[in-house]
């Protein structure tokens, strides 16, 4: 996983609230495999109607074409578990979602990627949202050291779990990390199959 | 003495490995369910040379991609196939348990674990599917994942997580006539919003729930995501028990006693307490179907739609006409003059065999006014209602009865709602396209999806019961 720091990138935003992650990804294009790509499904519906057309949509236009980072509003990547939503992001160049909140299941996800997803209030996300309308191509720069976003003079602080944060910052490998206490989890085995018996399925004749 | 503690506190500790200083919790996992969608997973596995490190508590159903009509042992469609295969070759080649197209016990994964007895109480379960909180209604700590976590899971049999804010949900009193888990949980998502337990691990309590069936409870607890949930879980009690004993995978005999002395347990201590209490009166609960495109925006059948030009602040006036727009209703409409093009009875929400008993008896004698399909949940329960001759009844309406698989509730295995379509739906997500491209879905109970087949348009269930039990 590439570790994150800083970027400083235009950012594009979608001001929907409960975007959820079939807006995200469509269900019909997770049978791809990751090296096929995800980036050109990203929000597919919402930016191509049926002919393949381009529709009038944030991301569509030149100025946010490119963006890094995604402002949202709350409930940000709700619904299905769906960790195509995170590849579609990544892989279109997404590294950063700001927004009031997050679905539960779609932050893990990102932080298993490598994307960022942070947390500012409604009124800061409506706030930012309102300067990218005014200035598209506003650069804005997301420092997760500091917990910060730079949006023209305007600087928020955002909060991300504290874990998550550390793993973003050094891209640790979240398997290598858990092997490094395998004698812990045979320790837990062991006892736990004396505790719990009964939480082994019963063999099957 | 030690400190009270809840039901969320006990099933935590009991799965507790390592917890780091900065809060970070490596837990035990007991169940592990996989499908077809889980193959990024295995392709991981296979990047790493990895091992599965405990095939004997991996179970694998096929049914995100199946066909639930048609052939299933020839899939017409090579996409369609190709995933199923993948499954069958991954749990072969890991030495996990399939229940496959081939075997009689195949469904949908929420609804076949429950049923086989694999989900049991205090058991951490996950899956990569956000509605294995479901299994939370037997009392299991029970989440979903993404490919990322399924194969930490599948290589170690372990999960990070970090200790969830804990909320209690209590419905006290008695439900009235025709009012199901589904009016249940829809309710409590209209009042705390698609956000409004985020981050949170949830009990759900209280005398209305406690009178619920496992069926019921399995709907409720499904739903816990759709108000953003981590897991939903009700307190294991004599339904339980009953509901459990005898069932294949779960212990018996003397072993069963045993366990529920232990389950028994399983309950939130009285002094113990929650960080946020929710309350809602069961007695005021009507039949409610959803207007627009989050299970959030749930109105009592009798209602009218919101008018967004009513609406003071600017930003939710925006979501109101975005969300009317999409669905293709008038502001200010009445919910029961909106008619309907078909109706869908299934998903993990609502296809075992009392949704498939309730849908029937407001159907038994009354004809369809729209195409519609209904799926059992399993396979098993596809027999049983066959046996009760619920098929005839749906057939006779002039539904279609299909096979079992998550089918239209997503659309994955190509069975959609054609764009611009109306559905009545049993299902969990009133998404945009999420039954289809250009899709429009409304949620309600299977005997309220029975109510607006019959009529044509959404309706009150209450008004076709006429002493018939649902």
């Amino acid at each position: 996983m590439e570790k994150f720091t800083r970027l400083t990138a235009t950012a594009c935003p979608l001001n929907f609230t409960n975007l959820n992650t079939d807006q995200i990804i469509p269900v019909r294009f997770l049978k791809r495999t990751r090296a096929e790509g995800y980036g050109q499904m990203l929000l597919h519906d919402l930016r191509f109607d049926a002919d393949g057309r381009e529709k009038d949509f944030p991301i569509n236009k030149p100025a946010w074409r490119n963006a890094q980072i995604v402002v949202g509003a709350r409930n940000f990547g709700c619904g299905s578990s769906r960790e195509g939503a995170v590849y579609a992001l990544y892989d279109y160049g997404v590294r950063v979602v700001v927004a009031p909140s997050f679905g539960d299941i779609f932050s893990g996800n990102a932080v298993q990627n490598g994307l960022v997803t942070a947390i500012v209030t409604d009124e800061e996300a409506a706030e930012i949202m309102a300067s990218l309308e005014r200035t598209p191509d506003l650069p804005v720069t997301v420092d997760l050291e500091q917990q910060t976003i730079v949006c023209g003079n305007r600087t928020y602080n955002f909060s991300i779990d504290p874990v998550r944060r550390m793993r973003l910052l050094n891209g640790w490998d979240e398997i290598a990390v858990t092997q490094s206490f395998a004698d812990r989890i045979a320790a837990f085995k062991a006892q736990d199959r004396a505790l719990r018996p009964w939480a082994v399925p019963r063999a099957q004749e | 003495m030690s400190l009270p503690q809840t039901l969320i506190d006990k099933l935590w500790a009991a799965h507790e490995i390592v917890r780091r200083d900065d809060g970070d919790t490596l837990l035990w996992v007991d169940r592990h369910y996989v499908h077809e969608g889980s193959f990024h997973a295995f392709g991981k596995l296979s990047e790493r040379g990895a091992a599965v490190a405990e095939p004997g508590l991996t179970f694998a159903v096929a049914d995100h991609y199946v066909p639930t009509r048609g052939s299933r042992t020839d899939i017409a469609a090579p996409e369609f196939a190709r995933m199923v295969r993948q499954v069958v070759e991954n749990t072969n080649k890991h030495g996990i348990k399939l229940f496959g197209l081939d075997d009689p016990r195949q469904g949908i994964v929420h609804v076949v674990g429950p049923e086989q007895g694999l989900t049991l109480p205090g058991l951490l379960v996950v899956c990569g599917d956000s509605h294995t909180s479901t299994h939370g209604a037997l009392g299991a700590y029970a989440f979903g994942i993404g490919a990322s976590e399924v194969a930490h899971v599948l290589m170690t049999q372990t999960i990070w997580q970090k200790r969830p804010k804990q909320m209690r949900v209590s419905v006290e009193g008695r439900v009235a006539p025709g009012i199901t888990a589904k009016d249940i949980v829809l309710s409590i998502i209209a009042q705390i919003g698609a956000d409004g337990a985020t981050g949170c691990a949830v009990e759900f309590a209280g005398s209305a729930i406690r009178a619920l069936s496992i069926e019921g409870r399995l709907t409720l607890c499904n739903m816990s995501i759709e108000a953003g949930a981590r897991c939903g879980m009700v307190a294991p009690d004599q339904t339980t028990f009953a509901y459990l004993k005898g069932r294949p995978y779960a212990p018996r005999d003397t072993e069963f006693d045993k366990s529920v002395e232990i389950w028994t347990k399983l309950v939130t201590d009285r002094d113990a307490e929650y960080e946020r209490e929710v309350s809602l009166d069961g007695a005021r609960i009507v039949p409610v179907v959803t207007w627009g495109t989050s299970p959030e925006d749930t109105l009592p059948i009798d209602a009218s739609v919101p008018d967004p030009s009513r609406e003071p602040d600017e930003a939710r006036a925006k979501y109101l006409r975005d969300a009317l727009d999409y669905m293709g209703i008038a502001p200010g409409r009445k919910l029961t003059d909106i008619a309907v093009d078909r109706v869908f009875i299934g998903s993990c929400t609502n296809a075992r065999i009392e949704d498939l008993r309730a849908a029937a008896a407001v159907l038994a004698g009354r004809t369809s006014k729209v195409p519609g399909l209904v799926s059992p949940g399993s396979s098993l329960v596809k027999r049983q209602a066959e046996q009760e001759g619920l098929d005839r009844i749906f057939r006779d309406a002039g539904l279609e009865w299909g096979e079992s698989g998550c089918s239209m509730c997503a659309g994955m295995n190509g069975e959609v709602v054609a764009p611009g379509e109306r559905c009545a739906s049993t299902t969990n997500r009133n998404f945009r396209g999420r039954q289809g491209r250009g899709a429009r879905t409304h949620l309600m109970s299977p005997a309220m999806v029975a109510a607006a087949a019959v009529t044509g348009h959404l309706a009150d269930v209450r008004a076709l019961l006429d002493g018939r039990k649902v």
